[in-house]
């Protein structure tokens, strides 16, 4: 059905994607905890349990590695099941599940038996929450041989992200920026957009690349609008797709501005960051006029919310990381 | 919800056969026919075969490890015969026999534990799963594959498979709840060999019985001699016609014993000494299976002779095929990781065949 462009948040699109996904493939599989009547605790599953039925959008016991572990067995027979974790620290009982299973299924078995079926992570912090319910989590699993990991940032990319991971032969970890669910923009339903293994420039600059993704993306297009008034052009990439990563988009973003600042809410020791700032260093380093900077949260326990905002990469954080680029005139 | 009592198992284990071969009457269950009894002694016999050539074959540096299931023949071919051809089995690293009794091929079983980086042959040609390392998390597979058929509307049953150990994981407790509340058609077969490595019983549980534990998910516990193949064969039988006609899951503990070290590179001396195992060896289910049937004057010199002859051709079969075996290739580890490799993996391929070539590989 054509649908046009449409005006919905990231959680609309999420939805929509689900559907979209249920109604084309009836071996799509919905299921988590409260993602049934209720809609998830988030609202990501609204309505689906009373529009596709309880047998392919349902509660499960409060079990993570329950869930993840009776999804491998379903993908393993035929269906392709899309959990949910409600949040990235109440992940981590699946953890097991993920890494020696979910990753390596594929690979243990020569290719004979395919784990289609996705986990999806709300995550990171900017919402108030409390303990255990703001980890930026992403690391663990990029760093897992077999996973493909998404990191959405807007409507558009959440709901053709979600759409090709559902469909993928292989098991993606789908991490969401819970603080970017309600934000709305334009999505065109008709017309395909892939994002896995791609990056996105998601504002053109000639000065320096801000390299970004999921929850950072908004606050990194904020720098750059700030920096244009004060007269510096900043390029911003959207790395979007973590696992596979886009080595070669990125580094033609850096190649082109020869300057590069990687900005990202997670802990920055042995983070996605440290990754991206190594690979753009060894890529173009004859590119660079000056080493590329990180900001990051501090290697600290997520902080309560009255305190977060000191983790959280901010713009002024990240226009004094620009500043710091060795620029010729100062 | 079930009466309390239903669900709770025999206050013994279900016994059709003493250690003699004699006949024991049980209120319920009938000995099983005299065919299938001699079936599955064939694959006692074989199965017994395939655990001492394995041995053999550690000791000849040609498999890496084994973890042997000798003395508990009788679980491994019950299992895999109380199964039709549509049910799926999902086996742990110690059911290598059950894996064979289910019609894989031997050598394509041992393929990881020649220390090869692939569980070897297709799950889904006898729909025997790869076989599980790490301890109960294959529980909660068998209970997806089991839904995945439900929902679909198959009378497909799923035998899970682990050991007493495994009954202490966290998994093990996450799957019995899930198969319970989805009424996923999942017989949990537990081989209780006393051991975990070198670990005993009596530090995995407090609870009265494993199979006591299924009254906690609203499962029926049941308990059968583990070493008799005609009480395991009318259990299990009894079992998994339950889980197919939707009864939902069904727990068993069979009550067996590990006659050997871990593996081969345990020392069982340090933890267990041979007056414990001693008594275990009158109770081997194979010279138990092997009472019944001469007395009951079917296990012929032939036949007895040709179930031999059998048992001899899978060694046999074993000792030529991992001969045959050539090393892994390297450049393969890199096929697999992904449906299509990422440009990263690529890259690292070529990066380590170039290493090869330099090498003179």
């Amino acid at each position: 059905m054509a649908e046009g462009s449409t005006k919905i948040s990231m959680a609309q699109a999420l939805n929509r994607a689900l559907r979209d996904a249920m109604t084309e493939d009836p071996t799509v599989y919905v299921f988590g905890e409260d993602v049934g009547p209720l809609g998830g605790v988030f609202r990501i599953t609204d309505g689906i349990t009373a529009d596709f039925g309880e047998d392919r959008c349902f509660d499960t016991p409060l079990a993570e590695s329950g869930i993840v572990g009776m999804a491998v067995g379903m993908a393993m027979n035929g269906m392709r099941p899309v959990v949910e974790m409600q949040f990235d620290a109440f992940a981590y009982p699946a953890f097991e599940q993920v890494v020696s299973h979910v990753a390596k299924t594929r690979n243990r078995t020569r290719g004979k038996v395919a784990l289609p079926m996705v986990v999806r992570v709300p995550y990171a912090g900017g919402i108030g929450g409390v303990e255990h319910h703001c980890d930026s989590s992403e690391a663990y699993y990029a760093h897992t041989p077999g996973l493909t990991v998404l990191a959405p940032s807007n409507p558009a990319d959440a709901y053709w992200m979600l759409r090709e991971a559902i469909a993928l032969p292989d098991p993606v970890v789908f991490m969401e920026p819970k603080k970017l669910y309600w934000g709305k923009d334009e999505v065109d339903l008709d017309t395909p957009a892939p994002g896995i293994g791609t990056s996105s420039v998601v504002r053109e600059g000639t000065d320096a690349t801000l390299i970004t993704y999921g929850p950072s993306v908004p606050t990194a297009l904020e720098a750059a609008e700030t920096a244009a008034q004060e007269g510096r052009s900043l390029q911003v990439v959207d790395a979007r797709s973590l696992v596979p990563f886009d080595d070669a988009g990125v580094c033609e973003a850096v190649r082109s501005t020869g300057r590069a600042v990687v900005v990202a809410e997670a802990s920055g020791f042995a983070s996605v960051a440290s990754e991206i700032t190594a690979r753009v260093t060894e890529r173009c380093f004859h590119s660079l006029a000056a080493p590329v900077r990180r900001v990051t949260g501090f290697d600290i326990p997520y902080p309560p919310p009255k305190l977060e905002r000191h983790q959280l990469p901010g713009v002024d954080r990240i226009l004094d990381a620009v500043d710091d680029l060795q620029w010729e005139d100062q | 919800m079930a009466d309390d009592q239903d669900l709770l198992p025999s206050e013994q284990p279900v016994q059709l056969l003493e250690p003699s071969g004699r006949t024991v009457e049980h209120p319920v269950l009938p000995l099983p026919h005299t065919d299938r009894l001699l079936a599955a002694y064939e694959s006692l016999v074989v199965g017994r075969r395939v655990n001492d050539q394995a041995g053999a074959l550690v000791r000849q540096g040609k498999l890496a490890v084994y973890p042997s299931s000798h003395g508990q023949e009788a679980c491994q071919a019950g299992a895999a015969l109380a199964l039709a051809e549509g049910d799926w089995l999902f086996p742990t690293y110690r059911d290598t026999a059950a894996a064979i009794a289910r019609g894989v091929d031997p050598v394509q079983v041992l393929t990881l534990l020649k220390g090869d980086w692939h569980s070897g042959y297709d799950p889904y040609e006898k729909r025997v799963a790869p076989q599980a390392t790490p301890l109960a998390t294959q529980l909660l597979h068998a209970v997806g594959v089991a839904h995945a058929a439900r929902l679909r509307g198959e009378d497909t049953v799923v035998m899970a498979l682990c050991g007493d150990g495994a009954t202490s994981e966290g998994d093990f407790h996450e799957a019995l709840n899930f198969a319970a509340v989805f009424k996923a058609p999942v017989v949990f077969f537990v081989q209780n060999n006393e051991y975990a490595i070198s670990v005993p019983l009596a530090r995995q549980t407090a609870a009265p019985s494993l199979a006591h534990k299924g009254i906690g998910y609203g499962i029926k516990g049941e308990r059968v001699d583990g070493n008799d193949i005609a009480a395991v064969l009318a259990v299990l039988d009894r079992e998994v016609a339950a889980a197919r006609a939707g009864g939902g899951p069904r727990l068993v503990e069979a009550h067996t014993y590990r006659m050997q070290a871990h593996t081969n590179a345990d020392d069982d001396t340090r933890y267990r000494d041979g007056e414990e195992v001693d008594p275990w060896r009158e109770r081997d289910p194979l010279l138990r299976a092997e009472a019944l049937l001469k007395r009951r004057r079917v296990l012929t010199k032939d036949r007895k002779a040709r179930i031999t002859e059998h048992a001899e051709e899978v060694a046999a079969a074993m000792r030529a095929g991992v001969d045959a075996d050539t090393d892994p290739a390297p450049s393969e580890l890199f096929a697999h990781v992904y449906a299509t490799p990422t440009p990263q993996l690529t890259e690292q391929a070529a990066f380590l065949a170039d290493e090869l070539s330099r090498e003179g590989n």
